[in-house]
């Protein structure tokens, strides 16, 4: 896709908000967790987005808004040019294909009921694909992710965790998408098998010109990984920029933050860790002007009333601060 | 069955818990190859189950060919016989209108068999597929469902069962109806718990993003991954359904005489008691039997399927 080309996706204004349950009888609601609140990038056909922060910072919301797993309170999701976050489940069913999602626990998300085949041929099924093209499909989505024939009868508790990975990734790929949010796919994985679902994914990635949004709270995996990355604090996006830029420098404090707690091939090498002060603040009320200013030491007057907003420079880098480093 | 085989049978409907239940090894989703030979194991080693199994296999029997293995007719009177004790004739001896104990002891397996399947076949029919709705829509579905459970959970089953009866008149198609329905409320909570948890589990979530349906979602997801507890809820629950018909045919609004039931027999006895025990306490051991076997199966489904189904299956593992 050329540069002039729109995105693939374009989310513009992402919010979601989860009430919380109060009241006389859980009949009314107090207040709601801000989890994503106004979340907007792009992402190219074939490109990887990085979304990383810490736990609870709704990443993972955005990640399953995308494909609409959760409605989106406000907010448009440009897929190729249709807004997803407006249609009813009615329309939304035929375009579901295109996207799709690889969950973090390869343990939950497999039917333990069901045979490795089932397991693929399903949304197949549901696509109303015939039963030749299905047997096909299965058998070389398998060869695919480096699984063997055999496998296609067994049950998932009969693989590890990295097959069970291997068999979620096929299972994501059978009707073809072109945009697939990975949400934290190798957290629950060992080291060496991490390295493995990594590369097959990108391998997948280069045969199939799949697009990805790889959530992780893993700056060395989405190094390895992502062209771009976007850091996200309190439901917010603080930093956005390509991969190379944002390792070697980062412009929000917390970006610089985090980057200082990722552990270093030479130890030696001279370098300042950054340590945080405080907690996450309640997402549900969350603190006025820059979210960050409560744990920011060059925090302001002006932090504190105002809430930066994500300025992008020249250089394709975007950052929400209102004392960026250059 | 593979367990594969099984989700694929299970009838749109999620009434086919209840056929699920004729084929309690479908549940076991990580057994060993041989499904009979996991059976013959756990058999093997809970000798308590395998007795209970054996007692329901005799009942079953008994129900089923009772008018072939009878040595009489249970409702042909001759006074002339009445009141005898146990003889070479009349094994367990005759009541007070010379009918023969033996017979009527056999006979009365069948309401007890009949009302304690059936009404559990109603109550999983009704119970299951609100339970799953409940417990998977949430929301408004849900509470109108949990204060309709509550409500009827405030009398007691067998109260429940007593005014449908006073309502409809009694009879065996009564009963079932009346027992199925007061059992109901028990199978809508553990079917909305149990839904709960499987809805919330990433499967579910994986399932939707390629466009299945809430129906699609609740045969194929749901329902095979619940269907466990609800086996050992049904065994349970056939227990006490067997209990309440006779409870309700002692108090004469069950099965009707002269057709024998187990609860009509100890009536009838207890008036004679002093004069021949037996009359009462014969029928009551049958009773005591039966209701014993199958809440001894069900304790042992429960250790069998309740590590894995309980907390593995339906649970995310770390």
């Amino acid at each position: 896709m050329s540069a002039a080309s729109p995105p693939l996706l374009a989310v513009d204004g992402l919010v979601k908000h989860f009430p919380i349950r109060g009241g006389f009888m859980g009949l009314g609601t107090k207040g709601a967790v801000r989890a994503v609140d106004g979340v907007s990038f792009i992402i190219a056909a074939g490109e990887t987005m990085g979304l990383v922060g810490e736990s609870g910072c709704g990443k993972s919301t955005t990640g399953r808004l995308l494909v609409r797993l959760l409605e989106p309170t406000a907010g448009r999701i440009q897929f190729d040019g249709t807004d997803i976050a407006a249609l009813g489940p009615r329309q939304l069913r035929p375009l579901r294909r295109h996207f799709q999602i690889i969950a973090q626990d390869p343990y939950g998300s497999l039917n333990p009921r069901m045979r490795v085949e089932d397991i693929l041929r399903e949304p197949m099924r549901i696509a109303g694909l015939k039963d030749t093209e299905q047997g096909e499909r299965v058998a070389r989505l398998l060869d695919h992710v480096g699984l063997a024939a055999g496998h296609a009868t067994r049950f998932p508790h009969e693989f590890s965790g990295g097959q069970r990975q291997r068999i979620a990734i096929a299972r994501a790929l059978t009707l073809r998408p072109r945009f697939i949010v990975c949400d934290e796919p190798v957290s629950a994985l060992d080291v060496s098998v991490q390295a493995q679902i990594i590369n097959l994914l990108r391998e997948l990635q280069r045969e199939m010109g799949l697009a990805y949004l790889f959530v992780s709270h893993d700056l060395s995996v989405v190094r390895h990984i992502a062209d771009r990355v976007a850091v996200m604090y309190l439901g917010r996006i603080v930093e956005l920029a390509p991969k190379r830029r944002l390792f070697a420098a980062p412009r929000h404090p917390y970006t610089q933050a985090l980057l200082s707690a990722v552990p270093v091939p030479r130890p030696a090498r001279k370098r300042q860790r950054i340590m945080l002060a405080g907690d996450v603040p309640n997402p549900a009320a969350p603190p006025p002007g820059c979210r960050f200013h409560t744990r920011c030491a060059r925090a302001a007057d002006v932090c504190r009333a105002q809430d930066p907003s994500l300025q992008q420079d020249t250089e394709g880098r975007a950052v929400a601060c209102h004392f960026p480093d250059p | 069955m593979s367990e594969a085989a099984a989700a694929r049978d299970a009838a749109p409907s999620p009434d086919s818990a209840a056929t699920a239940a004729a084929a309690p090894t479908a549940a076991i989703a990580d057994a060993p190859p041989s499904m009979l030979g996991a059976l013959v194991q756990a058999l093997r080693a809970d000798p308590g189950a395998a007795a209970g199994c054996l007692v329901i296999l005799l009942f079953a029997l008994a129900a089923l060919l009772a008018p072939w293995i009878a040595p009489y007719d249970p409702t042909s009177q001759n006074i002339a016989r009445a009141m005898q004790g146990p003889s070479a004739a009349y094994w367990l001896g005759t009541d007070e209108f010379g009918r023969d104990l033996l017979s009527r002891i056999i006979h009365g397996a069948r309401p007890a068999l009949l009302v304690g399947v059936f009404s559990v076949v109603v109550s999983v029919a009704i119970g299951v597929p609100i339970g799953m709705l409940a417990g998977y829509h949430m929301g408004w579905i849900d509470r109108v469902v949990g204060w309709g459970v509550d409500i009827m959970l405030a009398l007691p089953s067998l109260l429940f069962a007593l005014m449908i009866v006073a309502l409809l008149g009694p009879s065996t198609g009564v009963l079932v109806v009346a027992i199925g329905i007061s059992h109901v409320p028990i199978f809508v909570r553990l079917a909305r718990g149990s839904t709960l948890v499987v809805r919330g589990l990433e499967y579910v979530s994986q399932a939707r993003s390629f466009g299945a349906s809430d129906f699609h979602i609740l045969r194929r997801h749901v329902l095979p991954n619940i269907v466990g507890p609800l086996i050992i809820m049904a065994t349970l629950s056939i227990a006490g359904a067997i209990r309440e018909e006779a409870s309700l045919s002692f108090l004469g609004l069950g099965v009707q005489a002269p057709q024998p039931s187990w609860g009509n027999l100890i009536r009838d006895g207890v008036a004679e008691v002093l004069e021949a025990p037996q009359l009462a306490i014969l029928p009551g051991i049958a009773l005591t039997l039966a209701v014993l076997a199958f809440n001894m199966v069900g304790d042992a489904l429960r250790d069998m399927l309740d590590p894995r189904d309980l907390t593995a299956a339906t649970s995310k593992k770390h």
